[in-house]
C-alpha cells in the first residue's frame, strides 16, 4: 500500500513538474479549457436565472376554480376547508358579486354589464400554487376540478408552458454546446498529452527496458490529463465569476423588478474543476493509450 | 542460469538472425558472446533481456520460460536483469544520480534507501563524485559506467551488455570490462556480446561464438 501510495504521488510530482518546466503552454491549454468549460457554465447559470425570473414574475401560474352557479353555502364551506388543507395561504376567493364589480370597473365591459337582468359571473377561486412546474400545475388542476361544486378549473399555463418550452430548448441548446465543449476539452487535453508522450519517448523506452510497468509509464501522464483539466476547470469558475460580477449591477437592477438573481452557488464551485478534471482524464486515457500503443 | 533450446528467431521477411541455437549460460558465469557482424549477437542479447521473443524453440532465464512469459510479466522479470546498452540509452535531461534512481523509482523503494543505494552503485563505478553532473558533461566511458550503476543498482544476478565497450578508448574500455569483471567476481552472471574477441579479459571466462545465428564454437 505505502509502494503504491509513493508511486503515486512520484507520478503526480512529475506530473506537476512538466506542467512547470513549459509555463507558456501550460497558460495557453488552461486557458482553452477555461474558455471551453466556461461558455455551457454560463449558458446554465443564464438559464437557471431566467427560469427563476420566469417562475418570479406574477401571476404567470394561476388556477382559476369557477364555482356551478347558486353553490350552497355547505359545499362552498367543504371546498374552502379542502382547498386550505391542501394549499394553505395558495388561494383567495373570489365572490360572484366582487367579480362583477371588477367587471364594472373596466371601461370597456361597464355598459354590457349594467345591461345584464342578474350576475352571470359565477364565485371563483384563485389558486397560486408555489410548484409552479407545468406538470405540477396539470396535474394539480385535474385534482382540483374534482372538489364540490367546481364547475370548471382553468389553468392559465400558456405562458408557462411557452416559456417551459423555450426554457426546455435552451436547456437542450446548452447541453449540446456543454457536449461539443466536453469532446473539444477531451481532445486538447489528448493532443497535449500525445505531445507530451513524443517528446518522453526515450525516458519511457528506457522504462520499459529496466522493468517499468504500463501502470508506472502512464500514471504521470494521467495525473498531467487530470490535473490541466481540474486547472482549467479553476480558470473557467474564474471566468465565470468574474462575468457575474462585471453584470452585478444591471442584474441588481433587473432584480429589483423581477426578484433575487443567482449567481454561482457554493455547492457548484468545486464541480467545473472536477468536471475538467474528469474530462482531462479520459483525454489522457485516450491519448497514452493510443500513442504506448504505437511505440510498442 | 540460461538454457536455450533450438531457438530460432525469424523477422518479417523471413530473415533467420537465430537459427536452432542451443546452449546453455550457468549461474556466476562470465560469457562472451562474439562473432562477425550479422552473425546474430544481438538479437541473442535481445532475446535473453527478454526485449524481443523467440520464434520457436525454448528459452529459460532465471527459471522462467520466456516464450510462455506474459506481457504483464515481463517487466518483473527485467527488474532481476541488469542491461547495459552500446548507446547507453540514458536520460540527459536528468542528473547522474537520477538516471540511476530511475529503476529504484520503478520498484517503489522508500527514497532514503532509494539514494543510498544509488549513491553506493554511483560509488562502485566511481562516478560518485559527479552524482550532479548529466549525462552530456561525462565522457564517453563514464557513461557507460553511469549506464553500468543503473544496470547494477536493482542487484540484478544476470548482467547483460551489448558491445560496452565499442566507442570506447583503450582505457576507458579497460575501466568499463574492469567492472564486469567485479560483478562477476561478486556471483552475478555476465553474458557480454562483443565484436572484439581481444577485449576479453585475464578472468575466467568462456566464449559462444556465432556464425550466421548458429553455434560456431
Amino acid at each position: 500500500m505505502k509502494t503504491w501510495l509513493r508511486q503515486h504521488l512520484t507520478a503526480l510530482r512529475r506530473a506537476l513538474r512538466r506542467l512547470w518546466r513549459s509555463p507558456l503552454n501550460t497558460f495557453l491549454s488552461l486557458l482553452v479549457i477555461g474558455i471551453a468549460m466556461t461558455l455551457p457554465a454560463a449558458g446554465y447559470v443564464f438559464l437557471d436565472n431566467l427560469k427563476t425570473l420566469g417562475h418570479n414574475a406574477t401571476g404567470a401560474q394561476q388556477i382559476s376554480l369557477f364555482m356551478q352557479p347558486d353553490l350552497e353555502r355547505a359545499t362552498l364551506q367543504e371546498t374552502i376547508r379542502q382547498l386550505e388543507a391542501r394549499l394553505p395561504d395558495q388561494w383567495r376567493f373570489v365572490p360572484r358579486e366582487e367579480a362583477l364589480e371588477r367587471l364594472k370597473a373596466s371601461e370597456d365591459m361597464a355598459e354590457i354589464v349594467a345591461s345584464l337582468p342578474q350576475n352571470p359571473l359565477p364565485d371563483a377561486f384563485i389558486i397560486e400554487p408555489l410548484d409552479a412546474r407545468p406538470e405540477a400545475l396539470e396535474t394539480l388542476r385535474e385534482t382540483l376540478a374534482t372538489l364540490p361544486g367546481v364547475s370548471h378549473a382553468q389553468l392559465d399555463s400558456a405562458w408557462v408552458k411557452r416559456f417551459d418550452a423555450f426554457l426546455q430548448l435552451g436547456r437542450l441548446a446548452v447541453n449540446l454546446l456543454a457536449a461539443v465543449f466536453a469532446v473539444g476539452l477531451i481532445a486538447v487535453t489528448f493532443n497535449t498529452i500525445r505531445l507530451q508522450v513524443l517528446a518522453q519517448a526515450d525516458e519511457i523506452e528506457v522504462a520499459r527496458l529496466i522493468g517499468a510497468t504500463d501502470a508506472f509509464i502512464r500514471r504521470p501522464f494521467y495525473y498531467s490529463g487530470l490535473l490541466q483539466g481540474a486547472l482549467g476547470g479553476v480558470v473557467a469558475t474564474l471566468l465565470l465569476f468574474s462575468g457575474l460580477t462585471v453584470l452585478k449591477t444591471p442584474v441588481a437592477q433587473l432584480a429589483a423588478l423581477y426578484g433575487s438573481l443567482s449567481g454561482l452557488a457554493p455547492w457548484s464551485l468545486p464541480l467545473l474543476p472536477l468536471i475538467g478534471a474528469i474530462l482531462g482524464w479520459l483525454g489522457a486515457q485516450l491519448s497514452v493509450s493510443l500513442a504506448l500503443r504505437q511505440g510498442e | 542460469m540460461i538454457v536455450g533450446n533450438h531457438l530460432v528467431k525469424r523477422y518479417p521477411g523471413g530473415f533467420e538472425a537465430i537459427q536452432d541455437l542451443s546452449f546453455e549460460i550457468n549461474g556466476g558465469e562470465m560469457v562472451f558472446i562474439s562473432g562477425h557482424s550479422g552473425a546474430g549477437k544481438t538479437t541473442l542479447l535481445k532475446l535473453l533481456g527478454a526485449i524481443e521473443r523467440p520464434t520457436s524453440g525454448s528459452l529459460l532465464v532465471n527459471g522462467q520460460n520466456l516464450m510462455a512469459l506474459r506481457r504483464h510479466a515481463l517487466p518483473y522479470l527485467r527488474r532481476n536483469l541488469g542491461l547495459v546498452f552500446q548507446d547507453q540509452k540514458l536520460l540527459f535531461d536528468r542528473s547522474a544520480l537520477e538516471n540511476v534512481l530511475l529503476p529504484l523509482e520503478i520498484i517503489g523503494l522508500p527514497p532514503k534507501e532509494a539514494q543510498r543505494r544509488a549513491c553506493a552503485a554511483l560509488d562502485k563505478v566511481g562516478l560518485l563524485a559527479r552524482e550532479k553532473a548529466r549525462p552530456i558533461a561525462l565522457s564517453g566511458g563514464e557513461q557507460q559506467r553511469l549506464a553500468i550503476a543503473r544496470a547494477v543498482v536493482n542487484r540484478p544476478t544476470l548482467l547483460l551488455a551489448d558491445e560496452p565497450t565499442a566507442n570506447l578508448d583503450p582505457d576507458s574500455a579497460r575501466q568499463v570490462m574492469g567492472l564486469f569483471v567485479a560483478f562477476n567476481q561478486v556471483g552475478v552472471t555476465v553474458a557480454i556480446v562483443t565484436h572484439a574477441p581481444q577485449e576479453m579479459p585475464p578472468h575466467p571466462v568462456r566464449r559462444l561464438l556465432l556464425n550466421h545465428g548458429r553455434l560456431a564454437a
